[in-house]
């Protein structure tokens, strides 16, 4: 499996991201954002998390106007698996490869703690290794994670199961407790949460862990 | 464009005393410009010049084995095996927080960054020591959310994990609060970047953000004591920017890795001219500026306002001209600013030249090593007067007091707004002692604590100054760690006052002499004086910061208390009172002596718990509210009960030194008290972990309660 870890210039969690793909056994580029196109053959791109351009305006919108996001929507148009965590979430609803937005934490502070998430789906490549309807600890590390969609779009990325995870007391005022939300065809998946940062015994948590693994067991036999 | 006349005032407004000024037209026989008397106004004002402290700085040891580099450097540097080596140190921002709290805390963070990767480092941990006036006063509330958010805003941004720290409140603080920002970095020992230039005729190359006009006289307002007149300060504090810092960190490293990097200098207080003087100084070089060529972010700028500009997130360089094409490639890449702004030159000459116009002509050694030193009189502080009686009073009440104090409750409200676990590498997150960071790649482990209790300091400075240094000493070992060195952020009011001079003098004694007995030596640090409002002066307060090595995941102390565990105190309980944080949180007094600190017992008791960790499940040191706060902390920790048996106030509550608790199972207990007893040290089963209940000599109340206490009081009080 060939994945791509995206690097803007604030990226702060690109090595992070790089070390808990390469550990489940994909094999790792790092591609920069002034690139215009991914290397050959990628399955995957991650979008790390971190202040791509400072966020100082809206998170992720200079970002999602960088050559490599668009080469990440063609990858993606294409049926690629694009993977988005924290800032990378932010990113992907900025490119539009996801609906909604991230806001300010409803409590307008920064948050770092690992929280509770309910798996709601267990039909991606990202999460079929989790049990629909279970629980697990996944840190989260944000000042605008408060995910926010019109009712429409809620209702739709409810009825089409494409609600991967929820907060289960939610630390940001995300509507519908919503942490993570898949594309219509279920390759794009966009998360607050790091599940990178649980992912050895050293983190205290493995819970992130089988992401990874089932992403890898997806694409390999892809 | 005219330049003003020097006069009386402008030199005053300069902070610059009359025989001060006498001494520059000493050095260079004529009135000097405009421009020169701000050069000499920035390199001389204490917060650069550290011209009150430095003849007791010199006395502080700062050698040993595990030593790269000492003070002197942008930080000081630590050996950890295997070719790699630590980089850190600890520097006050408390001026421009108060200030201006958000910028002043956020800079303060960047600044520090920067020391550690000019080095050639890659930080890897920060911490900050923040110091507030009392939770009521009107001002506190502003100042913790500034300052709280600016640390966070920068650091998080910027990419580096928060993994300890100390929040403390205090009366003496209204006036005048403390952020110490600290950042450890990783390095390759046979890749570390110094300062000094070499060679002549190179180039002298600027990096980074352009320069605006924000933080002009910073470094003299900051070593300046506060008036009413404050608020028109707010324009001497720096804007931060952490997304242009980290690029100019990836750009710098990748910089390094060239090869083209002669030497290199962050430009913090007193900017261009800080850096330019020292690089050129520290190679017995002169160097030329051509102001022109200075990256400018506003327009019309005058050579004073370049030379004095605060401006963040810059550097300088002296460059290996043969690879200039692919050093300015990095810089291209990262889309920061690369100029070259002048040369090294063969005579001791500071040459600064606008538009072809000569705007100072200084001899360049001069203007850095004939920086007035002071030796400031001083008086020593006088021995406390002996502890009043204190009651006896009910265990669960003294304990509630403590736990509804933002001083001892739970810090999570602070630490949740930092991110402490970016880079993926962070075993042991803020607000349970020492924080650690795995070496990347390695099994090693770094951990990293700050510590000062400054009650104990005012009432008595030289054992004060060693408790501070026995506490970072203990929060390593209690993780087991083995402490390497330490850096050391000496806050204090005005140098002029004989009597906070003493206070200086007697915390510089303590340290030196527990840093020398427990083997943590110096290796960088920072002053801060004239922290007074109005005449007010803050409680002396010097910051420890502390580093120490794990060499594998083994030797690690991190589990946590369970149910049955036996609770184990280790060292001697003479019931010591004075100053501890029940007197101030229950009585509210500040009498007695600070405790003693036997520094031999502190080695033995520390080499003890390394030496039978396997005996050990979880360890913490005793330290503010003593044995009663530490088992509570233990046991709601591990989300059980715990029982001690003694009664009294002061078998409870007391604040003697070198003791730490232990939680085990019997059959460990047992080991344990057999090592202790062949290792001459004391030793002593307290009570048992377990049930739903803290209890005290027989009387209870259930963890739950206490625990809402605990961890509610803070966002209750500030959120």
């Amino acid at each position: 499996m060939k994945a791509a870890v995206v690097q803007f210039p604030g990226s702060n969690c690109d090595r992070d991201m790089a070390v808990a793909l390469e550990a489940s056994g994909a094999d790792v580029q790092i591609v920069w954002h002034k690139d215009n196109g991914l290397p050959d053959g990628i399955d995957l791109v991650a979008i790390p998390g971190g202040f791509s351009f400072g966020d100082y305006l809206r998170c992720g919108a200079i970002a999602a106007n960088s050559p490599v996001c668009r080469a990440i929507v063609d990858h993606a148009e294409r049926g690629g698996y694009v993977l988005g965590v924290c800032n990378g979430f932010q990113v992907l609803t900025e490119t539009g490869l996801l609906p909604g937005a991230l806001l300010r934490n409803a409590g307008l502070k920064y948050i770092c703690r690992t929280v509770g998430l309910k798996v709601e789906t267990s039909a991606s490549a990202y999460t079929e290794g989790y049990t629909a309807g279970s629980e697990i600890g996944v840190p989260i590390a944000h000042h605008d994670g408060n995910y926010f969609a019109d009712d429409d779009v809620v209702t739709r990325l409810q009825g089409e199961d494409r609600v991967a995870f929820t907060y289960t007391d939610n630390p940001n005022g995300s509507r519908a407790d919503i942490a993570g939300i898949l594309s219509e065809n279920r390759r794009v998946l966009g998360m607050m949460p790091h599940p990178e940062r649980a992912f050895e015994e050293s983190h205290g948590n493995t819970d992130g862990q089988r992401l990874f693994a089932g992403l890898m067991g997806q694409l390999a036999s892809a | 464009m005219q330049e003003p006349a020097i006069t009386q005032d402008l030199i005053s407004a300069h902070g610059l005393s009359p025989s001060e000024y006498d001494r520059i037209l000493e050095i260079i026989g004529r009135e000097p410009t405009f421009t020169e008397l701000g050069i000499f106004s920035a390199m001389w004002n204490e917060h650069c010049s550290y011209k009150s402290s430095k003849k007791w700085l010199r006395t502080l040891p700062t050698e040993g084995p595990q030593v790269i580099c000492g003070p002197g450097e942008n930080a000081g540097i630590v050996d950890i095996g295997d070719g790699q080596c630590i980089v850190f140190k600890m520097e006050s921002h408390n001026h421009p927080s108060y200030i201006e709290p958000y910028q002043g805390a956020a800079t303060g963070v960047g600044g520090i960054l920067r020391d550690v990767f000019t080095m050639g480092a890659r930080p890897i941990a920060a911490m900050n020591s923040l110091s507030f006036g009392e939770p009521g006063h009107p001002k506190t509330r502003q100042l913790v959310h500034g300052v709280v958010e600016g640390v966070g805003g920068y650091g998080n941004c910027f990419g580096v994990p928060t993994v300890g720290g100390e929040v403390r409140f205090h009366p003496a603080y209204n006036g005048n609060c403390l952020v110490n920002a600290f950042a450890a970095g990783l390095a390759d020992t046979d890749k570390i970047f110094y300062s000094a230039a070499s060679g002549v005729g190179m180039p002298v190359v600027y990096l980074g953000a352009k320069t605006g006009r924000d933080g002009v006289g910073g470094a003299t307002m900051a070593s300046a004591e506060f008036d009413d007149t404050i608020e028109d300060k707010r324009p001497t504090v720096q804007v931060g920017d952490p997304f242009t810092e980290k690029r100019l960190m990836e750009a710098t490293l990748e910089l390094m890795a060239t090869g083209a990097v002669i030497s290199i200098q962050d430009m913090g207080a007193a900017g261009l001219t800080c850096s330019a003087v020292e690089m050129g100084d520290k190679g017995g070089l002169g160097v030329k500026l051509n102001l022109e060529a200075v990256p400018q972010r506003e327009d019309n700028m005058t050579a004073y306002e370049m030379m004095l500009s605060e401006s963040q997130e810059r550097m300088l360089m002296v460059l290996k001209p043969e690879l200039e094409a692919e050093a300015r490639a990095v810089f291209e890449k990262w889309d920061l600013d690369f100029a070259i702004v002048g040369e090294t030159i063969p005579e001791d000459r500071f040459l600064i030249l606008h538009n072809g116009e000569v705007k100072a002509d200084l001899p360049l050694a001069t203007l850095s090593g004939s920086a007035p030193e002071y030796d400031r009189p001083w008086v020593e502080t006088p021995p406390a007067e002996d502890l009043a009686d204190v009651p006896n009073i009910d265990p669960i009440d003294g304990l509630k007091a403590l736990l509804s104090s933002p001083n001892y409750a739970a810090k999570q409200w602070v630490y949740d707004q930092y991110d402490s676990q970016v880079m993926a590498d962070t075993i042991r997150q803020p607000g349970q002692g020492a924080g650690i960071v795995r070496v990347h790649g390695t099994a090693k482990a770094i951990a990293f604590t700050s510590d000062v209790t400054p009650r104990y300091v005012k009432a008595n400075p030289v054992e004060g100054g060693k408790q501070a240094v026995a506490e970072a000493y203990r929060n390593l070992t209690s993780v087991g760690a083995t402490p390497l060195a330490t850096t050391d952020n000496m806050n204090f009011g005005n140098p002029e006052k004989p009597e906070i001079m003493g206070q200086f003098v007697g915390a510089i004694k303590g340290i030196g002499e527990a840093v020398a007995a427990l083997d943590m030596p110096i290796v960088s640090g920072n002053v801060s004086l004239y922290n007074e409002t109005d005449g007010q002066g803050i409680l002396p307060t010097p910051t420890i910061g502390a580093v120490g090595l794990l060499k594998s995941h083994d030797e690690m102390i991190l589990g946590t208390a369970r149910d049955g565990h036996v609770a184990l105190l280790i060292g001697e309980t003479a019931g010591h009172l004075g100053q501890s944080a029940l007197l101030a949180e229950v009585f509210n007094r500040e009498d007695g002596d600070a405790p003693a600190v036997d520094l031999d017992a502190e080695k033995r008791h520390g080499d003890f718990i390394r030496q039978n960790r396997q005996w050990i499940d979880a360890c913490t040191d005793l330290s503010d509210g003593g044995l009663a706060l530490a088992a509570f902390e233990m046991a709601e920790a591990a989300n059980t009960g715990v029982t001690l048996d003694a009664a009294d106030t002061q078998t409870l509550f007391a604040e003697d030194q070198a003791r730490y608790l232990v939680a085990c199972n019997f059959d460990k207990a047992e080991a344990l008290m057999a090592a202790a007893g062949q290792a001459g040290v004391p030793i002593q089963a307290v009570g048992k972990f377990g049930g739903s209940d803290i209890t005290m000599g027989g009387i209870s109340a259930p963890l739950t309660d206490l625990a809402a206490l605990y961890r509610g009081t803070f966002a209750d009080t500030f959120a």
